[in-house]
């Protein structure tokens, strides 16, 4: 419970913003010449950054389809057509936004809730415990942080390809790659690469790696002294876990649910190489087909519409991220 | 007497045996899933990049008869440029996509830090709202930031284009500029990389992910600022230091410690960057701005040469593998750099 705690939070952004500059304002120690001059380049800084800001906003709120001939970063109009095409039918396909919507947050908070739930025993386990083979373990659950997610998407593709449902006629069912219809293929009902779920379980195998490490890391710095003194209390090693310890680490379990969301909210690769029915799709892949090889049949406003549509959640995450940071950093502990 | 005893010992033996297991049961659930998930496919991975696994053994994979075994011929293909893809050669792909993250970090990491000393300058106005603005580029998903700089360089209708026609007509020109950013291939500067074009397209992609990533430098950057003594600074200008001198021998080897891992983490992170490569240039034109992952990607969704992108992948974790053993080495050094 100290009042430094806020500057303490390992997130980057949060620090950034909580940083007191209350004891600098005033500027008397700066020379006119050179706060006029320093406020030029970071006026100049503050135009670069906002470029493509204020270009994508006003073309999001451009009721004309077409793009525009000259150079526009502040909206003539304040037009919601382009939101409320985009709302209406996003794409070509008969996809409604909400079941893109509804698609990108399911597997955005799936993946980041079984990837937490299957990560934090291990976590515990690889901060608490001394046990044979401990290194080789974490060795292992390193390994496969190191491949880009692209470099083991080849095998699950195969993989996940082979697990099918299929129709063999005269009411027998297949269920590849347990038992198969024989020589015909029989009529296919359910493949798991073609599928949300598919896509989540491939999804995992990325997040989980990296929860457990994030986890560790965290619990790591978490004293012992609670659980020494539960200890002392006979408490058995199950009880420290999910009294003391699960409910100290909530708000960093909140954290990398967070962090793994907006990688998840992002993820591209895996669902447009699984995919194939519009009925899957998510926010992503559509925003990926608005600019790809169709890009000339969707008009302007409606691309940067939807651009921002698709980041105002991550952004929205960010902020809310960091008062998650702050609370859980003043609220428990033994510190203070 | 003697029942009891042993009854104890009993109950011992299990709360011994309880102990010993209880990391390993803690361990299952990750285990389990990753096995089935993550090191099964690791290794089916090895397994069909030796063989010639396409869209024909889809179906029955492993076993069918018409999957032949090529031994290594998949990864001599690949290193050799003897695979049925245009415009593919390893090495000058490899060497791109080192150029393409080292540039990146060299030109993030000074930025950030001299943007962050200048947003920590004493008595600067306004600090609060410009540190808010430039916190935005790292608040954006960068498949947006993608996507949208594709079009910013867009030849005909794009922002880029369009300020620098408003650049010329300052200067009497009346002709709109018209640069094809993103499908010109003759390199501007040719001697740059002299195995590979550098395109328009990778200096457009710089200028996008500059956007992105130098706001991340100066988050970090500001953080290690604020932890500086300041009476370092002013025992310096009592001796008599100038500016620049402090800046070379104060901030920077204090800064030091704190910008190389952030600087390893941006070089890992632009090594690999999927999302943005793919949604802006989509690794064009011809191939050259593709990175290894782009590749393995086009391998394995347009070209489905499963075998081929498995070997591939298998070569990609080796790369990252000797990426990680040297990066790690940087940190490491720099760590005891510290501690001395």
């Amino acid at each position: 419970m100290t009042t430094s705690a806020p500057t303490k939070s390992k997130n980057p952004v949060v620090r950034f913003l909580n940083m007191n500059t209350s004891g600098e304002v005033g500027g008397r120690d700066l020379p006119l010449w050179r706060q006029v001059l320093l406020q030029l380049l970071t006026l100049f800084i503050t135009a670069e950054v906002l470029f493509p800001i204020l270009y994508i906003v006003t073309l999001s709120f451009s009721s004309k389809t077409s793009r525009p001939s000259a150079l526009e970063l502040f909206p003539k109009e304040i037009s919601f057509v382009a939101y409320q095409q985009v709302l209406d039918r996003p794409t070509a396909n008969p996809v409604t936004f909400l079941q893109l919507l509804l698609n990108s947050f399911l597997l955005s908070v799936g993946v980041g809730l079984a990837a937490l739930l299957v990560a934090v025993t291990a976590a515990y386990a690889f901060s608490r415990f001394k046990f044979k083979m401990r290194q080789v373990l974490m060795v292992l659950v390193f390994v496969p942080l190191l491949m880009p997610a692209i470099g083991l998407s080849a095998p699950l593709y195969l993989l996940m390809n082979s697990v099918r449902i299929a129709n063999c006629g005269g009411g027998v069912t297949a269920f590849y790659p347990f038992t198969s219809c024989g020589a015909s293929t029989g009529q296919a009902i359910f493949n798991l690469r073609d599928s949300l779920l598919g896509v989540g379980i491939a999804m995992i195998a990325g997040a989980l790696p990296f929860a457990v490490w994030n986890l560790k890391g965290y619990l790591d710095t978490i004293p012992k002294e609670l659980e020494e003194a539960a200890m002392i209390d006979g408490a058995d090693p199950d009880q420290i876990f999910w009294q003391i310890v699960l409910p100290l680490a909530m708000p960093q379990l909140a954290v990398t649910f967070f962090l793994g969301f907006i990688g998840h909210w992002q993820e591209f690769a895996l669902p447009w190489l699984f995919l194939t029915q519009p009925k899957d799709y998510t926010l992503a892949m559509t925003l990926y087909n608005m600019t790809g090889q169709y890009a000339n049949s969707i008009p302007w406003n409606r691309f940067a519409a939807m651009a921002i549509i698709v980041a105002l959640p991550v952004a929205i995450i960010y902020i809310a991220l960091q008062k998650q940071i702050v609370s859980g950093l003043t609220a428990g502990g033994v510190k203070g | 007497m003697a029942t009891t005893s042993m009854q104890l010992s009993r109950e011992k033996r299990k709360a011994v045996f309880r102990k010993v297991s209880l990391p390993y049961l803690y361990l299952l659930p990750a285990f389990a899933v990753m096995g089935v998930i993550t090191f099964y496919p690791l290794i089916y991975q090895v397994i069909i990049s030796f063989t010639d696994f396409q869209t024909k053994d889809l179906l029955l994979q492993l076993a069918s008869p018409e999957l032949k075994k090529v031994g290594v011929q998949n990864y001599v293909d690949i290193i050799t440029g003897g695979l049925p893809v245009q415009n593919f050669e390893f090495f000058r792909v490899l060497i791109y996509n080192i150029w393409w993250a080292l540039t990146n970090v060299m030109v993030h990491v000074p930025a950030g830090v001299l943007i962050a000393v200048l947003l920590n300058t004493q008595g600067l106005w306004g600090k609060r709202i410009y540190r808010a603005i430039f916190v935005l580029p790292v608040v954006v998903p960068p498949i947006v930031v993608g996507t949208v700089w594709k079009n910013i360089f867009d030849e005909q209708y794009g922002a880029m284009n369009q300020f620098l026609t408003l650049l010329v007509h300052l200067f009497g020109q009346i002709d709109p500029v018209r640069i094809r950013w993103l499908q010109e291939y003759s390199p501007p500067i040719p001697w740059l990389l002299p195995n590979g074009p550098l395109t328009l397209a990778y200096y457009a992609m710089m200028i996008a992910n500059f956007w992105l990533g130098w706001p991340f430098m100066t988050l970090v950057a500001t953080g290690a600022l604020q932890s500086i003594p300041k009476d370092l600074y002013e025992a310096a200008s009592i001796d008599g230091a100038s500016g620049a001198q402090q800046f070379w021998n104060i901030t920077v080897p204090l800064l030091r410690p704190v910008m190389i891992p952030a600087a390893v983490y941006g070089f890992t992170l632009s090594f690999n960057l999927f999302n943005f490569v793919y949604f802006m240039s989509g690794g064009g034109p011809a191939r050259s701005t593709e990175i290894l992952v782009t590749f393995a990607f086009d391998l394995i969704r347009n070209l489905r040469l499963y075998g081929v992108a498995a070997a591939f992948s298998v070569i990609i974790f080796f790369v990252a593998l000797v990426v990680f053993l040297i990066t790690n080495r940087i940190t490491r050094a720099t760590e005891s750099y510290t501690e001395a």
